[in-house]
């Protein structure tokens, strides 16, 4: 008997098809997605079905059907276009299977069979689209903690940490971590820190940073932090945080001026200089010709 | 009371999701940079606390008006455990976290009015307004 429901469903399957686009197409205009063309979707709509029609008739998930949700994913379209998709499917089976006049099972049955028939793909389409997200959003994740605290060795002795967005916890912690990894290996005397980059400035990011500038001393070496914007001053000084036991500049410019005097280092133009040689050739010259 | 919306507080990076909202709000409000900066840091210090303290809440924002002046109303809602001295936490340095202790007086600093109501076992409230200069 259960092989005669689907029976009926693949031998019926034009009229299935026209009511479901039918159907899809009704839905479309409620959601008006303006931004896809009539034609794109009148094309996935079909291949969609098909595909429905390709895992009920055989009774087991194809590799179409991973490619398709594979392509939806990539178009960007969300999942309830497959899920509504997918529902409204079996609202048309089961309305044609009730409707249909060489039927004598009770619809609880019909019911029932239509869900054993259409669910697996439906779990397979969700976990297919959830795991395709989780595999960004993991991803993204490694790539921002890439990105999240980086140390760059300018010149011997001097290194500089340029903070860029929110600072939460597991951040602050990788940035102590970096931080002191990186003044031990490159033997840096002086580090900066530049928050020129960072939002806002709470008393939770201020109290990481204290306590990683006070981490630094211990190996002893100096933190300068540099880049404090006037509107984080002016934050900074309300809230009472009291910053005054390294020294901090507006600037990573002056931030490394101070750096350069710390670690008595001095950076002198060679072009300059050149020039001042030829000039004094120069002037060598003219006085001899005079 | 009816909140124009309300940034439900649960996970540390929903602190990020309410600061950008109340900047943005802010913005539009016509505040300037620095004291945008402040009221983004004082949603940051509410939502912290929230996330750090109580577990859940959420920050509410609305738009205020008094005669010839208008102003971003902030409120931070939370069924946590509730503040027992209130007095003692609005001190400067005093903290139950480790933290510097400068985050709900400093957030009275920040901001033109502040309000806190508390009761131990069923929660917190705070309000707080900034006006337009």
């Amino acid at each position: 008997m259960a092989k005669n429901l689907k029976e009926i469903l693949v031998e019926n399957s034009n009229n299935l098809v026209h009511m479901w686009l039918e159907e899809v197409a009704e839905k479309q205009k409620e959601v008006a997605n303006s931004s896809i063309s009539q034609e794109l979707f009148e094309n996935t709509n079909r291949e969609f079905v098909n595909i429905i029609f390709g895992s009920v008739e055989k009774e087991s998930l194809t590799s179409d059907l991973d490619s398709f949700t594979e392509r939806v994913i990539n178009l960007g379209w969300p999942l309830s276009y497959l899920t509504e998709g997918l529902q409204l499917f079996k609202r048309v089976a089961v309305e044609f299977l009730i409707d249909h006049e060489e039927l004598d099972v009770p619809v609880s049955k019909v019911l029932r069979h239509v869900d054993e028939l259409v669910n697996p793909v439906i779990n397979q389409l969700v976990n297919e689209y959830s795991g395709n997200w989780e595999n960004t959003v993991s991803l993204q994740r490694v790539a921002l903690q890439e990105l999240s605290a980086p140390l760059i060795p300018v010149m011997d002795n001097i290194t500089v940490m340029p903070l860029i967005g929110t600072i939460d916890t597991e951040r602050a912690k990788f940035i102590m971590e970096n931080l002191l990894d990186g003044v031990i290996k490159h033997h840096a005397e002086v580090v900066l820190i530049d928050i020129t980059g960072v939002p806002v400035v709470d008393t939770m990011v201020a109290h990481h940073i204290i306590q990683a500038a006070e981490a630094v001393r211990l190996v002893g070496s100096t933190c300068i932090l540099v880049g404090i914007r006037p509107e984080i001053a002016q934050t900074i000084v309300n809230l009472g945080i009291d910053l005054s036991k390294f020294p901090t500049k507006s600037s990573l410019r002056k931030g490394f001026t101070t750096a350069l005097e710390m670690t008595n280092q001095m950076i002198v133009q060679t072009n300059s200089e050149e020039q001042t040689i030829e000039e004094l050739i120069d002037t060598l010259d003219r006085s001899e010709q005079s | 009371m009816d909140f124009r919306t309300c940034v439900n507080i649960q996970k540390e990076w929903d602190i990020v999701g309410a600061r950008q909202f109340g900047r943005d709000f802010s913005k539009k409000l016509g505040f300037g940079i620095v004291d945008q900066a402040r009221i983004a840091t004082a949603i940051s210090e509410l939502a912290r606390n929230i996330y750090l303290y109580a577990g859940s809440g959420k920050i509410c924002f609305d738009e205020v008006e008094n005669v010839g002046s208008r102003g971003i109303c902030i409120i931070a809602i939370d069924t946590g455990p509730g503040i027992k001295d209130i007095s003692q936490v609005m001190e400067d340095g005093y903290s139950t976290s480790g933290g510097l202790g400068a985050g709900l007086p400093g957030v009275k600093r920040l901001m033109d009015e502040f309000d806190i109501s508390s009761k131990t076992g069923e929660g917190t409230e705070i309000r707080v307004v900034k006006w337009v200069r």
